[in-house]
Formats: C-alpha cells, structure tokens, sequence
C-alpha cells in the first residue's frame, strides 16, 4: 500500500490490515508489505510512476463516486456499496469504455481468425496464389494474424492505461473507503 | 546419434535438474508456509517476471518439437498451429486476465464461486480443472518419454518409463516442496533458455540463406518434393471435409482454450494487480509471438537443411526435425559443433517438459485443495468460507500432498497412455478446458442472471460431451490408429469435439440459468462487476 500513502485518500491504513484476512475480499497489499521483502522490487511503483504520475491530466477522468458520505449513516451494506457503485455515472463510465474496446475488439480478431481458419480448409486456391517470390497469400495471411494480435495487444494495453486505470483507480479506493466502514463495524 | 551427444545432453540437462533444486531449496528456506504463498508466489512478481513465466508455461515441448517437426513434414500447415497458439491470447488479455486477477483468490472456482451458492459451483470447476490439468499433464509426461526414445536412440520400454518416473517425481519435489514461487523461478529459467536456444537456432539458419527469407521458402519448398504446394495449406489437413472440419474444430479449441487453462489463469494471481496482469500478457505475448515466428523459421528451415525425408526417416511424426537441424547447422554428426548444438536443444526440451509439468501439478493440486477438498470437507452453509480462511496451512499440507497424488496419478497415465499422439492429447486438453471452464467464466463475468444452476449445468455440459465425443471418436476406436483397433463403437467422425462441445457448454449454462428456479441475485453480479473492473477489494 506504499503509494496509497502519498495519496489524499488514502487514510487510514491501520483498519485495513486488520480486516484483511476478513472474507478474502479485502484488500491484502499489507501482507506483501509484512512480508518482510524489502529486497524486492516494489511492486507498487508501477501503478505509482505510470499510473498516477503519468496519467494526470491524460485522458478524462470519470467523475468521482456521488453518493460520498451517506453510507456513514449506517443506512445499508456491503452489497449495498457494490450496487450503488455500479450505478454510479462514474463506473458506468469505466464499465462502457471497457465494453466498446473488447467487444468490437473480439468481433474483429475472432472474425479474422475462424475467416482465416475456414479460408485454409476450403479456398486452397486462393491461399496459395503466389504473391512475390515464394510468399503467397496464405504466408501472408499467417503473418497477418501475428501482426494484429501484437497490434490488438498493443491497442488494449494502451487503451486501458489511458482511458481506464485512472478512474478505475479511483473507483476502487472509493469502493474500498466506503465498505471498510461496514467490515469494521461488522466486527 | 552417438555417445557424446548423448553424454553431454544428460551433463546439461543435470545442470538444470541441479539449479531448478537449488532455486526450490533456497525458496523453501524461507517459507511460511501460507496459501498465500504456496498457490501465489506471495504475489510479488513483477510483470515482466510473470511474463517470462506465463511464456514458460505456455510453450511447451509440444510447441517446440511438434510444431516446427509438422511445419517440416507439411509446411504451411504446421503454421495454423502455432497462429492459433497465439492469438488465443487476445482472448485472455481482453476477457480473462485482469477481471480474474480482480476477483479471484487462487483457482478459476474463486471468481464463479464468489456470486453463486460455493460448494455445488466449486466441485463442478474444481471437477473440470483437474481434468483439464490431467490431460495436459499426460501429454507432457508421454512427450518426456519419447523425447528420450528419440534423443537417446534406445526405444526400450524400461527407458521410457524410467524418464516418465524421473520426470514426475522431479515435479513432485518443486511443487510440493517450492509451491508458486519455486515453480515461477523454474519458468522463468526454462524461458530464457528456451529463447536462447531458438534466437541462436534461427540466427544460424538465416546465416546460412544469407538473411534471404525467400531463399529460404524456395529451398524447403524444393526439397520437400511438394513444390510451391509446401508453402500452401492443405497437406496434412486436406482431403475430405471431415479432415477439414477436423481442423476447424481444432482452431476454435485452441484460440478459445487457453484462456480456460487453470495453470494459466494462476499465473495472474502471482502479481500484486490487475494492471501488472495486464502487463504480465503484453509481455508473455511479445514473448510468445517471437517465439512462434522462430519457430515457423526453424520448421522450414529443418525442411530446407535437413529434408522432410531425412526428418520422417528419424521421426515419423517429426519430433525430432529441431535436434537434427541443431546437429546441421553445427557442422553435421562427428562435428563438435553440431554435437554441443544436438545436446544443448535436447537439454532445453527436458527442461521445457519438466517446468510445464511442474506449472499444471501446482494449478491442479490447487484446485484439488482449495476447490475440491475445501468443499466436500464441509457439509454446512455459506458461513464455513469463513472457517476454510481459518485453516490455510491444512489447506497447504492438503494441496502438497494432492501435488504428490496428482504426480502419481501423471505418471501412471503417462505409462499407459504412451502411444498416443502428444499433440493430440493437447489439442484435447484445450477442448475441454474451451468447453467446460471458459462458458462458465464467461458467463459469471458479464451475464447478470446467470445463476449457481447455470454454472454447474455450463461446467457439466461443457466437460461431459467433450469427453464423452472423444471416447465415441475415431481416436479410441474403429480405425487402425485407434486406441483399441479390434473394437468400434466409434459414432462421432472427429478427433477434436471442440466445434460441438463448445457451444454445447454455452447451451448448457444458458439452459440451467434459464430454467433455474431461484434469482441471480443482483447484489452478487455488482460485487462482482464492480470488483472486476476496479479491483476494489482485489486480494
């Protein structure tokens, strides 16, 4: 939880280890830190140098979660924190840009593949129409295939650290913030 | 091949055995013995770590000897192969990686587990992922014994299953003693090697066609009596439609699979967050992909220097095509480059085996503890999640002794099964784990009424005929390559069921989920929506 530290929200680190055992589904960094290795790289660098550093100001961050403090009333549960965040405009917001990246995503490479996978099996002829030297269309084709899956790869990589990380992340310490209360009261 | 090659194969290969020992000695020093840490690694890799170890996972010898053997007895289509090898991890990349990392402790049943009634749900995909594990566990375990037949010359019997005995009780020791963090490092290992070897295998077949890719083509197309229809499909799966629809079967099983492979997706649990999974596949993919595109260089260039005829004569299936374009590009058979070349790649493929055994003996020995004994254990309520957090170490000493079990289990399977075709037997892994474990996943994700029936029905209906077509199918009878020629009760004309049993589990799941008599429950789907796709609450 080192870069949480540096963050605004990111108060409170005591209750946290305390419940992490709590139902498996509490966040459990704090066992990588009590691990005792401080020898290894810190995993938490990554999201804090490409994550939060770089991604301020790219992008445009989702707006933060509306329903900020009503929780604290003690009006609900758990599952009530998961539901109205999922209702939230802002994790809609990440739930939407994620879905119109994958699903033409996969209709394009899945598409792509069987087309190529079908035109193997029943248009021999055309596969192996030669194009230049030994390279025919077939050759090309298969080449085609690694090209767009490291081009797709590429694009979602990049498309997740530009337009999701940012405010996922932020969704997730909201998330978190507003169910711990919950979690430590259960206790 | 003579005794040098022999005697310094087994030298190399003896120095990884020593290293890989070494790495799970000085691991399991410091351990504490926490689930935690047997099943994740402590989940302290870093991308790029787990990258290495995702591609060392993945490629297995089945890639690096049977691929590059069948692109160079049939050219262009030993490269479907390896095409559908790679872009199935698109899949795993947009679907799998990060929402499983998100929601999922340590097996594949954490993220279905999480929104449905536990115990029902955790047996059916514990029940797959076991199966799963097994049949790929008994391809490797049949590809070790007659990767020694062939690199060793003696086909002896007592050889073969004495490699099959070495090599399951070897992974026994990393998994049971080392758990994820042992085995990871041994990926990691093998991977690098494994790259070694194929950049400077490749580097010296472009030397020898002065960098010309064309010259290259153009020779192994000559040399394989095929002429241009070499570079062509249609070789080995042509002909009839059944070949053909065979194939296609083939393709959707391995672009759909893999993302379904248990000992893939506990890869992603060894890293600290969703982003760093997402990482870990850029890399394995970079990794992976090079891989593939040496290896479909290596394949025509085995057929150009070497000859599918001399392959063939070595081989029939021509596993053996890389070792003897190894012994080649050395300088040839009394030569002591090609002799240190021979024994360099025969020792990369041992390790190759024995780092792949070891991943899908710890994913498997995972699902037995952590799914399949944590729930039959228990006969009480939805409460006893909370006691299963209690005993983490029985869990432990559970999981180390089903890794034990599961290595006895391999190697029996291994010595009976050892006549089968290896590629087969993956290409059957990869159907079933498309048909039982990824509708099942899928659905559990992004379906908001899916309910605990439609999960147990989606793993069934997948698994059941998936295996059931393969018992009615040509492999196991009624042809004279079956596995038992006198009898036929063979009904079904394919050797893949992947292109009926996969649609039959997504049937399946929306089936049960539609009749189902109790609701999904929508505060579950928005746990799990909301955790996949921020990681709140990601352990």
């Amino acid at each position: 939880m080192k870069s949480s530290n540096g963050h605004s929200r990111g108060r409170g680190e005591g209750p946290e280890s305390s419940v992490e055992k709590y139902e498996g589904r509490d966040p459990a960094p704090a066992a990588a830190g009590a691990d005792g290795r401080a020898d290894y790289d810190d995993p938490w660098y990554d999201a804090l140098g490409s994550g939060w550093g770089e991604l301020d100001g790219t992008g445009a961050p989702a707006p933060g979660v509306p329903h900020t403090r009503r929780e604290q009333e003690g009006t609900g549960r758990v599952a009530d924190v998961y539901l109205e965040v999922q209702r939230s405009a802002a994790f809609q917001e990440v739930r939407r840009r994620y879905r119109r990246f994958v699903v033409p995503g996969f209709a394009v490479f899945f598409t792509w593949y069987v087309g190529y996978v079908v035109a193997a099996q029943t248009a021999p002829g055309l596969m192996g129409r030669p194009v230049a030297g030994s390279v025919n269309v077939a050759m090309l084709a298969g080449l085609g295939q690694f090209l767009t899956t490291f081009l797709l790869t590429g694009a979602y990589a990049r498309h997740a650290r530009l337009r999701r990380d940012r405010a996922a992340l932020d969704l997730r310490w909201d998330t978190q913030e507003l169910t711990r209360g919950f979690r430590g009261g259960e206790r | 091949m003579t005794g040098h090659h022999q005697a310094l194969a087994l030298v190399l290969f003896s120095v990884f055995v020593a290293i890989t020992l070494a790495i799970t000695t000085w691991v399991s020093r410091r351990r504490h013995g926490s689930a935690e840490e047997f099943y994740a690694g402590g989940r302290l890799f870093s991308p790029m770590e787990n990258g290495f170890a995702i591609a060392g996972d993945y490629m297995s010898a089945a890639s690096f000897l049977g691929v590059t053997g069948l692109i160079a007895l049939f050219g262009y289509d030993g490269m479907l192969y390896v095409v559908g090898f790679l872009v199935a991890w698109l899949v795993v990349l947009f679907f799998v990686a990060e929402l499983v990392r998100n929601c999922g402790r340590f097996t594949l049943a954490d993220v279905i587990a999480a929104r449905m009634r536990a115990r029902p749900v955790r047996i059916a995909a514990g029940m797959s992922s076991v199966t799963v594990s097994v049949l790929y566990l008994v391809a490797q375990m049949v590809g070790a014994g007659s990767l020694v037949a062939l690199l060793f010359g003696g086909t002896s019997t007592a050889a073969r299953a004495w490699t099959v005995i070495a090599v399951g009780a070897l992974m026994v020791i990393y998994v049971s003693l080392g758990g994820m963090r042992a085995t990871t490092w041994i990926q990691i290992v093998k991977s690098v090697l494994l790259l070694g070897g194929t950049i400077a295998l490749t580097a010296l077949v472009l030397v020898r066609f002065h960098g010309n890719l064309d010259t290259l083509l153009h020779t192994a197309a000559e040399r394989s009596g095929h002429g241009e229809a070499f570079l062509a499909p249609g070789l080995k799966y042509g002909g009839n439609w059944t070949a053909r629809t065979d194939f296609i079967s083939l393709g959707l099983a391995l672009v759909l699979g893999t993302a379904g492979l248990p000992h893939i997706l506990s890869r992603f649990y060894t890293v600290p967050t969703a982003r760093a999974a997402r990482r870990s596949v850029v890399w394995s993919v970079g990794l992976i992909g090079g891989f593939y595109l040496m290896t479909i260089v290596l394949g025509f260039g085995a057929a150009a220097v070497v000859g599918p005829n001399a392959v063939r004569e070595s081989n029939a299936a021509g596993n053996t095509a890389v070792p003897l374009l190894a012994l080649k590009l050395g300088g040839g058979a009394n030569s002591t480059g090609g002799t240190v070349l021979f024994a360099v790649v025969a020792a990369i493929a041992f390790a190759t085996i024995l780092a792949v055994v070891a991943g899908i003996t710890l994913a498997s020995s995972a699902a037995v503890a952590h799914d399949l004994y944590a729930s039959l254990r228990r006969r009480c309520g939805p409460r006893s999640e909370r006691r299963r957090q209690s005993a983490p170490r029985s869990e432990v000493a559970v999981a180390r002794a089903a890794a034990v079990g599961i290595g006895g289990l391999a190697i029996a399977l291994g010595l009976l099964a050892r006549d089968l075709n290896v590629a087969f037997l993956v290409g059957l892994a990869f159907a079933v784990s498309a048909s039982a474990n990824l509708p099942v996943l899928m659905y559990a994700l992004f379906w908001r009424s899916f309910t605990t029936r439609g999960a147990v029905w989606a793993v069934y209906g997948g698994l059941v005929p998936a295996l059931a077509l393969v018992v009615l199918s040509p492999v196991v009878s009624g042809s004279p390559e079956s596995l038992f020629p006198s009898v036929d009760f063979q009904y079904f004309p394919l050797q893949n069921p992947g292109i009926v049993s996969i649609p039959l589990g997504f049937l399946a799941g929306w089936l049960g989920t539609v009749t189902s008599v109790e609701p999904a429950d929508e505060a579950k789907h928005a746990e799990t929506e909301v955790r996949s796709l921020t990681g709140a609450g990601a352990v």
